[in-house]
């Protein structure tokens, strides 16, 4: 029997992912749309400040939004109430989104007609750290209710994430959130991170939020 | 869990690379990062259920773990982290968030039998 021979390949696993979401984001720029995607676990709250944040920015801007859900619809009519065009992207066992199906759930939109896109990923803090979905600003979320050392569990999504944002801080008092000690975990596992805070229910951080987040979107000249 | 996935991707590539040099695959060589969101057992044991019944079945699955490697500043050098828990210069104990390998997800190399 001869011996194997070794043939160098060095091929990205996730190459096709990699160039389709390159080309989505090169037609979301194009298009002048600002995409948000935002990842948790389940029941960090992320329909709930989207709802939130689709009817506070619909005055200003022309927003849309994609849901992953392994099942049901729920979300999507959620969201739809606020008015926004939403599209339910059921993913059935997958555990995250990933760039082709953003690209099929996006089949026969105008994306000239929007200016901001948002994508809520399947609640999930591992898989979807590895999937680019031609996103502008990646949000990691983590509510109050969850212990503040989540960061230090799942470092490669907050490592995948541009900003953390700390949900649900109408009960940090009421759970005893060390917010100081989440600061520290997330710094420990991304120095210099930005981390917003905000509560969708009761408001308190909305005006800032949304600040923030327009202040991410480019200024496209005239 | 989306090890399956990575795992049905390198097989794709190992087959197209195998189809287009010739041969038969005996080993596949794999690099993952710290930080690329994969876990060693789990593709290992999706490898395994993926390949059965492909012209892959019974190859090897050969990963090679990297680590974070990260550039600290202030030591004007770059340095592996021990653990990605903690984003800190193990020499001079700053903080290092400058990322400059752990998230490799690549086929290397195949093992190819005639």
């Amino acid at each position: 029997m001869t011996e194997p021979r070794l043939v160098q390949v060095r091929q990205n696993v996730l190459k096709e992912n990699d160039l389709l979401a390159r080309a989505l984001r090169d037609r979301f720029r194009a298009a002048g749309v600002f995409v948000v995607s935002l990842v948790s676990s389940p029941g960090s709250g992320k329909t709930r400040l989207l709802e939130r944040t689709l009817s506070d920015l619909s005055d200003q801007h022309r927003v849309a939004a994609l849901v992953g859900d392994l099942a049901t619809e729920n979300d999507a009519a959620r969201l739809a109430r606020s008015g926004a065009r939403v599209q339910q992207i059921v993913t059935g066992t997958i555990c995250h989104l990933d760039a082709s199906m953003i690209d099929r759930a996006l089949a026969g939109w105008d994306l000239a007609e929007l200016d901001m896109l948002f994508i809520e990923n399947v609640g999930n803090l591992v898989c979807p750290s590895s999937y680019d979905l031609g996103e502008d600003l990646r949000l990691v979320l983590m509510s109050v209710t969850e212990g503040e050392d989540k960061p230090r569990k799942y470092p490669t999504i907050f490592n995948s994430a541009d900003v953390a944002v700390i949900t649900k801080i109408d009960l940090a008092e009421a759970v005893e959130f060390d917010d100081a000690a989440a600061v520290a975990s997330i710094e420990a596992v991304r120095p210099g991170m930005p981390i917003w805070r905000v509560s969708a229910k009761s408001g308190a951080g909305m005006p800032g939020f949304l600040d923030a987040l327009n202040a991410r979107v480019p200024r496209v000249a005239a | 869990m989306h090890e399956l996935s990575i795992a049905l991707n390198v097989i794709r590539i190992a087959e197209g690379e195998a189809d287009r040099i010739g041969g038969r695959v005996s080993a596949v060589h794999l690099r993952i990062g710290a930080l690329s969101g994969v876990a060693r057992e789990a593709l290992l044991f999706s490898y395994d259920v993926a390949t059965a019944d492909t012209p892959l079945a019974g190859s090897r699955l050969v990963i090679e773990e990297i680590p974070v490697l990260v550039y600290c500043s202030r030591c004007d050098t770059e340095r592996q982290l021990p653990s990605p828990q903690l984003f800190v210069c193990p020499v001079c104990q700053s903080a290092t968030p400058d990322i400059r390998a752990g998230r490799e997800l690549q086929v290397m190399a195949l093992e190819m039998v005639s």
